[in-house]
């Protein structure tokens, strides 16, 4: 059994989010990390190696420097590392983006491709299934669980208020939630052999069946108008009061004044 | 493609079990509100599934001058591929120059799965929907829709258009947009239409739907929230919570670290994995204030915000702040607010 999962280098967030004194977005100050979600798809990866043997590819684009969750990815346990990288892909919206990846994924044989659900950076979710389209193979999103059947994956897709238990043949798409399961972590022998492990780097001549039409900012049908960080809501007033009676009466006055009560 | 030959403001009426998802009947209003701008003022609904007829006068009093049927016994139960193939068909007859999609667990599945078959953009989870002119400066193409997204857990927010593909699609956060009065006796036309859907090797299959038991109260449309973090230490504290909202007339809510914790179900939880809302009070009790958390809640009008700790972030998101122990203070002020309901009575 052949597994590919998609992963995305993005900043953490965990350690709060540092902004510049302007108010704006420090994102080199930030560290950058396997996205939550396709890490948890790694995992549910991983879990079909332990079980099933099988053999789990991972696939990131990204800059150069994305070569890093690639590490952290043979650190605990994939076979295999992919970066795709090229400077006509930069500045892609999700449709160029899944395209690219399609692109890199035709070159490869898999039974099922685990994509995490969202990235925290961009928070679309439109990737994956974006991907599965262009594959023309079927997608199940939002996966709290999932095991091998034969020659099917059942997948417990969650909705807002149920969730299905859903049967779909290989091969197949799956769109994983950080709720799946817990990652595991990397291993000593791991981290050493993370290093000594080849990365195969593909550019846009290692892309199959893909237009430059598809590609990068050229080929995204999204376009900016206007993009910012948002300077942090001014804070309003913050108290420390002498007791906590008086505490409660700062919020019962202010109740009071804006009718509330 | 010829873009002029795409006319009129279209939107997914999304069911489940035979019912319409309020989402669609925000995404009527606003429909509505951005066909005023357009040439075409019509505003269509494109109604899916199987035997949902009955709901078509429901989307013509919120607003749907037309409702398009698609209805086949494989649209029972939402999924991905006969859907997709549904709402493709729709696109390609009746040509839509923008498309509008609740940014459900199901419209997050079907939007990017829909958009790639036409080739066409679309931008997710959006919170505000113009109509304007592309650049912004020196623009070439006009009245186009203009599509204001977060990012980032809500910490940067761009504004998209989709200037050279149609249909222009949006998946539109649920609980943003405003729903009009409904107007009594207002009927549609209605078209039933033939998608063409055929079982092919994308489909997948439905073994069991488990429905999980929802909570009484619909934070989303509570106008006081009254929520709870992990400081608020255990289970059994929310009472004190709970006490609070019962004199002001409001819903308890939490974060996620509630739920993870197992002390409330996921329904109640605000923040980016949970639910957007825009009460107008939130108080944030014992809840350190998380970007993700943040970002489902910073559009309250009034934010009051208790915590012992006084460098914890959801201070700066806060109207009024008070570093203390919610213990105390909580009480206190639920006590305040009684005395002042009791005196009122006389």
């Amino acid at each position: 059994m052949k597994v590919v999962v998609c992963v995305k280098q993005v900043p953490d967030t965990k350690g709060g989010v540092k902004f510049k004194p302007d108010g704006t977005l420090d994102r080199a100050a930030m560290l950058a990390i396997m996205n939550p979600d396709d890490k948890a798809g790694l995992e549910a990866a991983l879990r079909l190696k332990d079980e099933y043997g099988a053999e789990v590819t991972v696939v990131t684009m990204g800059l150069p420097k994305a070569e890093a969750v690639l590490r952290e990815a043979y650190a605990m346990g994939a076979d295999k590392g992919i970066l795709v990288t090229d400077r006509v892909l930069g500045g892609a919206d999700t449709w160029a983006t899944s395209s690219t990846i399609a692109g890199a994924l035709r070159n490869l044989e898999y039974d099922l491709v685990i994509t995490g659900r969202q990235a925290i950076d961009g928070d679309t979710a439109q990737v994956g299934p974006q991907i599965s389209e262009h594959l023309g193979i079927p997608v199940i999103s939002y996966a709290e669980d999932l095991k091998i059947e034969g020659d099917s994956v059942i997948v417990k897709r969650q909705f807002e208020d149920r969730y299905h238990i859903v049967k779909a043949k290989m091969p197949c798409l799956v769109t994983a939630l950080s709720e799946l399961n817990e990652p595991r972590y990397m291993t000593p022998g791991g981290i050493f052999d993370a290093f000594e492990k080849e990365i195969t780097v593909w550019g846009r001549a290692d892309l199959k069946d893909v237009d430059d039409s598809n590609l990068g900012l050229k080929g995204s049908p999204t376009q900016i108008a206007k993009a910012s960080d948002k300077v942090a809501k001014g804070a309003g007033t913050k108290y420390t009061p002498d007791s906590d009676e008086e505490g409660a009466q700062i919020i019962f006055d202010l109740l009071k004044e804006k009718h509330f009560i | 493609m010829s873009l002029e030959e795409y006319k009129g403001v279209f939107i997914f009426a999304q069911q489940v079990d035979n019912e319409i998802t309020p989402v669609a009947l925000e995404l009527l209003g606003k429909a509505k509100e951005l066909a005023s701008s357009l040439e075409t003022k019509e505003v269509t609904a494109v109604l899916v599934g199987y035997e949902v007829g009955g709901l078509v006068d429901r989307l013509a009093r919120y607003g749907a001058d037309r409702v398009i049927v698609v209805d086949d016994p494989a649209l029972k139960d939402y999924r991905t591929e006969p859907y997709t193939q549904a709402l493709v068909a729709v696109i390609k007859e009746f040509k839509p120059e923008i498309l509008l999609v609740g940014a459900t667990a199901i419209g997050r599945d079907l939007g990017p799965r829909v958009s790639s078959r036409i080739h066409t953009g679309l931008t997710a989870d959006c919170t505000k929907l113009d109509i304007g002119d592309f650049p912004l400066t020196n623009p070439t193409k006009f009245n186009l829709l203009l599509m204001t997204r977060p990012a980032f857990g809500g910490n940067t927010i761009a504004t998209i258009a989709c200037p050279d593909f149609r249909p222009q699609m949006a998946t539109v956060r649920p609980g943003v947009m405003q729903k009009i009065t409904p107007i009594e006796g207002a009927k549609a036309e209605v078209i039933n239409f033939d998608a063409g859907i055929v079982e092919n090797d994308k489909y997948t299959q439905i073994l069991e739907i488990v429905r999980e038991k929802k909570s009484v109260a619909d934070i989303s449309a509570a106008k006081i929230l009254v929520s709870g973090g992990r400081g608020v230490g255990s289970p059994e504290n929310f009472k004190i919570l709970e006490d609070l909202a019962e004199v002001i007339g409001g819903t308890v809510s939490c974060s996620r670290a509630v739920v993870d914790s197992g002390w409330k179900p996921k329904d109640l939880q605000v923040g980016q994995t949970g639910q957007t809302v825009r009460p107008q009070i939130y108080f944030a009790i014992g809840i350190s204030g998380a970007i993700q958390h943040v970002a489902g809640m910073e559009e309250s009008d009034l934010i009051i915000a208790i915590n012992k700790d006084e460098n914890a972030p959801i201070f700066d998101v806060a109207d009024i702040g008070i570093v203390g122990d919610l213990n105390k203070v909580v009480p206190a002020l639920t006590k305040k607010i009684a005395a002042d309901l009791a005196a009122k009575k006389g």
